[in-house]
């Protein structure tokens, strides 16, 4: 069956793959076919509704449409014949009749107008039909459906490769029509503003919206076309800007490992941050005498009431002179550095090499503390590696996957269309969160558990693989070791006790128990619902059991993927932007790793491991930090009990902080140095996949902003480190020399071909998608089975603060909202500050959707507006840390895990009381 | 039109207790993985609970109990006509338009309806009680021209009949279905005749030779 297929085409035999159509043929032969309806990019399914690629086959009565029709064994396929020729004209023709006409379309460049001019047909013998109005209702995307010719190429954008199941096709016949939900504007729909449909329209009926003028019609034309990556989660898009006078003008998917071609609201409407006038464009000096006060704000749009302009000159050596000095006073161990997981690979290993050989000391740390920290902590301590074990592709080959802890279609909403569409194709999908979510929907099993309680969950689903006998005894014996100790401690986990402790009914633990057990191929996936909590590392602990006893790794379709948070949190570890490990994770305490260092940085180094980032303000709060470099974090937003943060950064004697605004973190600073947006550099990103990819600028840097890896550099140059890199590309080499992981990538290798997975053997093979096939990088080879027991939450609720506050993020904001909510398009999705609450609960408090509320925990309280979602539970608050007005964080437990290192943001006990009626006219 | 029925749009459906079995019921018919076939049947029940019209509730109701994305189910609600997705009067008149109605004089049935109701296609008269609406062939040409109201057909319409049902419903009563002229289902409006002679019994009609011979074949 698999044999090519030989036939005619055009009078030239020609051989076609198996499932190859005409079309697709032809297209490989260099024959083109006009196309409206069927899209050749991947996830797209042929529909042949259009007629637009008729072609005439021997001895056929019809014409058939070649993107859908298969070739067989000797067929005479004529794509130029004169009937088909006629055919294909007159289908443009009837479709021409109810366009706008030409200079009035609302995208003159769009596919169907390119094909129609190719073809001839400029005018039309038939009638129009009224054209239905605009609707501009979204503020993304705008819909003109007077251009829209029905071949539902958006239905299968939304439906079968997205998977968001918003846009239909309703009505019949004449009055047939393309609807979002029951045919609402498309602003009020349950639309996620992914944008996959207008990167499918081929007619311009449905359009990023910032292109249209006042009379609907795109006038501009890219100059260029840049072929980079999405800077927000670790799904590592890639992207291509499209570029009209140094103006990002619209933003389209690649066909990246981790992407195909797709893209998420951020990913494709979230750049206009860059030109926002917030941004900074020359460096800041503190004023003599500006107070910095923990509790007060400086005004992001006019710094000028705390700080001053300078030089690059002056603010440089001001940065360095401050950090000089407190080295010479008071020793290594009173600086600190913080990197930032936003940045580049290069950038993340210049601001550990500044910190360790300039500042001399290990007290260097970024955000991937905040988020993942314990997930690598169990990793390392079982597999001796913090990476994933499989893509999140891996999930087509899946039987069943465990999603646990993660919420993907706000947090890595390209990786959850992967998910999605395993879930379509019949795959068991398991999700485990205490809050719900549409990925529930396309579940086979959905688990709302009590939060807080995984560990009893997860042993309890041990216990019973252990006690039915669905251990992998093989796998076992040879690649693991502690099961004995293991099995002891599931002994006291039955599901049968459990549910009560978890919620979930002991039949339903059992059943996804041996479903993951039994499966053939089982895969997990985890996020931060796992990791941030003072037993993370045990919630960690437990997923590695249960792909180890079952042997569930290794394999194609198996294995272990923490969702990584921010797009370079993966490279920033490997880097080494951690204080307890140089690049690769080589520990800092290790003598022989440390002589290498220091022979290639020519000077001693700290031998000892550095301090957290909590721990880093604990010493600031101690006395014994004194200055901070911070390039491109944002502690006073994102860490827990943020008063306690700001108080700290207040405290410092000399703060130094590299960003593109003026965000809460740099309004304590002494010197604020004005950097590179992401689509202005280059650089190397590694992400969840373990896939390096390659950043290319698109925009020239905007005022007197410099480039980070220059920034670095000077202030490193000051400290009298003499670096002389000149590009991106020189600390990517010196990289090379000590990092294994990067072994078979190189600079060139990446010009090449834009993403590389390590490991990689070679420059010449690809890297390995599935690792740990045979064995692990550990001292025995074997993975260590680490049981864990259950440790509450650090604070639980009580009569004084009766509910749980959960925190996180969503789908329009990123992180601490520094650039999201800076970008217009998606601070018009999400304007203001919301918690979300169950509407049963918010009928006991007396609150109605709008109101405004008081959120207070022992820590600090916050006033926000609310919101009703019934996939919040009842008992708990769900508040997003983005929003600077109503900071989440300033309610947050600085409780940490203690192998991690990771704080609690998934839980502390809060009260809430009405703050204030919702105008009657607001929602 | 749209806002004021957008207003009386329930926030929530759910099926009674006996609509709720009779929907274990429908689906019970579809093999596992096919039970998304059962959206018709259930959409029709889910109408008749709710006077007659489907809001988007008992949709998205529907959408949940056989785990379809709602879009899907709204994609079949609007495309089948039988689906009201407005709210209609105690008794929905649907007059057929189509070719064999208007060759035997539909248009005098449309005109006797607009005028005994007082409404046009599209409308619902005040007290709540009828609404007008034009449909596609409803498969009862043979007894044209005709219509439906609620579940009964109505056939051989003149303007009087239609009047006469039309009244007949407002004041309470209820209308004989079928055919207005007295034939028993779809015989011939002329009696039945055979193929050999003007009666049933008869036995001299000529025969048919070109028939046979194509039955020989």
């Amino acid at each position: 069956m698999s044999d090519a297929i030989k036939f005619t085409l055009n009078g030239k035999e020609v051989e076609a793959r198996p499932g190859e159509t005409i079309w697709q043929v032809a297209d490989r032969q260099g024959i083109e076919i006009p196309h409206l309806c069927y899209s050749p990019k991947p996830g797209y399914r042929a529909d042949g509704n259009c007629r637009a690629c008729m072609v005439e086959v021997e001895g056929e009565r019809v014409l058939a449409a070649s993107c859908i029709r298969k070739p067989t064994a000797s067929m005479k396929v004529n794509t130029a014949s004169e009937r088909a020729k006629s055919a294909r004209a007159m289908v443009f023709e009837m479709l021409l009749a109810d366009q706008p006409a030409k200079d009035k379309a609302h995208s003159p460049d769009s596919r169907f107008w390119n094909w129609a001019d190719k073809m001839g047909v400029a005018a039309s013998r038939f009638p129009a039909r009224q054209a239905p109005k605009p609707d501009l209702s979204h503020p993304a995307m705008a819909v003109n459906l007077d251009a829209c010719i029905h071949c539902n190429l958006c239905v299968r954008a939304c439906r079968e490769v997205q998977v968001n199941d918003v846009i239909g096709m309703a009505h019949r016949g004449i009055g047939a029509e393309i609807v979002f939900d029951m045919g609402d504007p498309m602003g009020l729909s349950t639309c996620v503003a992914c944008g996959e449909c207008v990167q499918a329209c081929p007619t311009g009926a449905l359009m990023p919206a910032n292109l249209l003028d006042a009379k609907g019609v795109h006038k501009g034309k890219p100059d260029r076309h840049v072929s980079s990556l999405c800077p927000y989660c670790g799904v590592g898009c890639q992207v291509t800007f499209h570029v009209e006078k140094d103006k990002i003008l619209y933003v389209e998917g690649r066909d990246g490992p981790a992407n195909r071609n797709r893209l998420c609201v951020k990913g494709r409407f979230g750049f206009d941050y860059v030109s926002h006038p917030h941004r900074l464009m020359k460096p800041l000096i503190r004023k003599e005498g500006a107070k910095k006060d923990a509790h007060g704000t400086v005004d992001a749009a006019n710094p000028f009431t705390h700080f001053r302009e300078a030089t690059w000159e002056e603010a440089l050596d001001r940065a360095a002179s401050g950090l000089k000095n407190i080295l010479g006073r008071d020793g290594s161990r009173a600086l600190a550095g913080f990197g930032s997981a936003k940045g580049s690979n290069e950038e993340a290993y210049m601001v550990q090499k500044l910190v360790r050989q300039g500042f001399g000391t290990n007290n260097v740390d970024h955000c991937t503390r905040l988020c993942h920290a314990s997930s690598v902590a169990a990793l390392m301590e079982g597999i001796n590696s913090g990476a994933v074990t499989a893509p999140f592709t891996a999930a087509a080959d899946a039987d069943v996957i465990i999603v646990i802890g993660a919420r993907p279609e706000q947090n890595h909403p390209v990786a959850a269309t992967f998910l999605k569409n395993a879930a379509k194709q019949g795959k068991c999908l398991i999700v485990i969160d205490p809050r719900g979510q549409m990925l529930m929907r396309h579940a086979t099993h959905a688990l709302q558990f009590k939060p807080g309680t995984d560990v009893a969950l997860l042993n309890a689903m041990i216990h019973t693989i252990i006690e039915e006998g669905l251990v992998d005894e093989q796998y076992v014996q040879g690649y693991t070791e502690g099961f004995q100790a293991l099995k002891e401690k599931a002994k006291a986990f039955p599901p049968e006790k459990m549910a009560a402790v978890c919620g979930v009914d002991a039949g339903t633990i059992r059943t996804v128990a041996r479903k993951f057990a039994t499966a053939e191929r089982s895969i997990i996936f985890w996020g931060m619902g796992i990791s941030q909590h003072v037993h993370g590392t045990d919630n960690a602990r437990c997923l590695i059991a249960l792909s180890m006893i079952t042997g569930q790794v290794g394999r194609p379709g198996t294995g272990l993927h923490p969702l990584r948070g921010q797009n370079n949190v993966q490279g920033a570890s490997d880097a080494g932007l951690i204080p307890i490990v140089f690049p690769d994770y080589k520990s800092v305490e290790n003598g022989d790793i440390r002589n290498v260092y220091e022979e290639l940085w020519g000077r001693k180094l700290d031998a000892k491991r550095g301090l957290t980032v909590v721990e880093i303000m604990d010493a600031v709060h101690d006395g014994v930090i004194k200055g901070m470099y911070i390039m491109g974090e944002n502690p006073a937003m994102s860490d827990p009990d943020v008063g306690h943060a700001r108080e700290g950064l207040a405290m410092l004697e000399h703060l130094v902080v590299q960003d593109l605004f003026l965000t809460e973190t740099a309004a304590f600073a002494d010197v604020v140095l004005p950097a590179s947006a992401f689509p202005e550099k280059t650089g190397t990103f590694t992400n969840t996949n373990r896939q390096v990819q390659l950043a290319r600028p698109a925009l020239p840097l905007p005022g007197d902003t410099r480039q980070d890896w220059w920034i670095i550099q000077e202030i490193a140059n000051r400290l009298g480190l003499g670096w002389t890199y000149t590009h991106p590309k020189n600390v990517f080499a010196e990289m090379k020399k000590t990092m294994r992981s990067l072994d078979g990538i190189t600079w060139a290798r990446l010009e090449r071909e834009d993403a590389v997975t390590y490991p990689c053997d070679s420059e010449d093979q690809p890297g390995h998608d599935i690792i740990f096939g045979d064995g692990f990088p550990t001292a025995s080879g074997r993975a260590k089975l680490v049981p864990a027991d259950v440790t509450p939450p650090d604070e639980l609720p009580d009569d004084q603060y009766p509910l749980v506050l959960s925190t996180g993020r969503m789908l329009e904001h990123w992180h601490t909202g520094a650039m999201t909510r800076r970008a217009g398009t998606l601070s018009a999705l999400e304007p203001v500050a919301v918690a979300s609450l169950n509407p049963g609960q918010m009928k006991k408090l007396n609150i109605r959707p709008g109101d405004t509320i008081r959120v207070a925990s022992r820590r600090g309280a916050i006033e926000i507006k609310t919101r009703a979602d019934t996939d919040v539970p009842d008992g708990m608050v769900f508040i997003p840390f983005c929003f600077t007005e109503a900071a989440a964080n300033l309610l947050t437990n600085p409780q940490l895990d203690p192998f991690g290192k990771i704080p609690e943001f998934k839980f502390c006990a809060v009260k809430v009381e009405s703050a204030g009626r919702a105008d009657a006219a607001a929602e | 039109m749209t806002d004021a029925h957008a207003a009386r749009q329930p926030a929530t459906f759910a099926f009674s207790d006996e609509n709720a079995d009779k929907a274990k019921v429908i689906i019970a018919k579809y093999p596992p993985r096919f039970q998304a076939s059962a959206v018709m049947p259930l959409l029709d029940l889910a109408q008749r609970q709710n006077d007659g019209w489907l809001p988007k509730a008992a949709m998205d109701h529907v959408a949940e109990m056989l785990q379809m994305p709602p879009i899907r189910v709204y994609e079949v609600a609007t495309f089948y006509t039988m689906y009201n997705l407005k709210p209609v009067g105690k008794h929905h008149v649907q007059v057929c338009t189509n070719l064999p109605c208007w060759l035997r004089g539909s248009d005098v049935v449309v005109g006797a309806c607009k005028r005994t109701l007082a409404i046009d296609f599209g409308m619902t008269t005040e007290d709540g009680m009828f609404t007008l609406s034009e449909v596609e062939c409803l498969g009862a040409c043979v007894n044209a021209p005709m219509m439906q109201i609620n579940d009964d057909y109505y056939e051989d319409l003149d303007s009087d009949t239609t009047e006469k049902i039309l009244s007949t419903l407002k004041s309470g009563g209820r209308p004989k279905p079928g055919s207005q002229i007295g034939r028993h289902t779809c015989e011939p409006a002329g009696g039945l005749t055979t193929l050999t002679g003007g009666k049933a019994s008869a036995k001299k009609a000529p025969k048919r030779k070109t028939a046979d011979k194509g039955m020989e074949k």
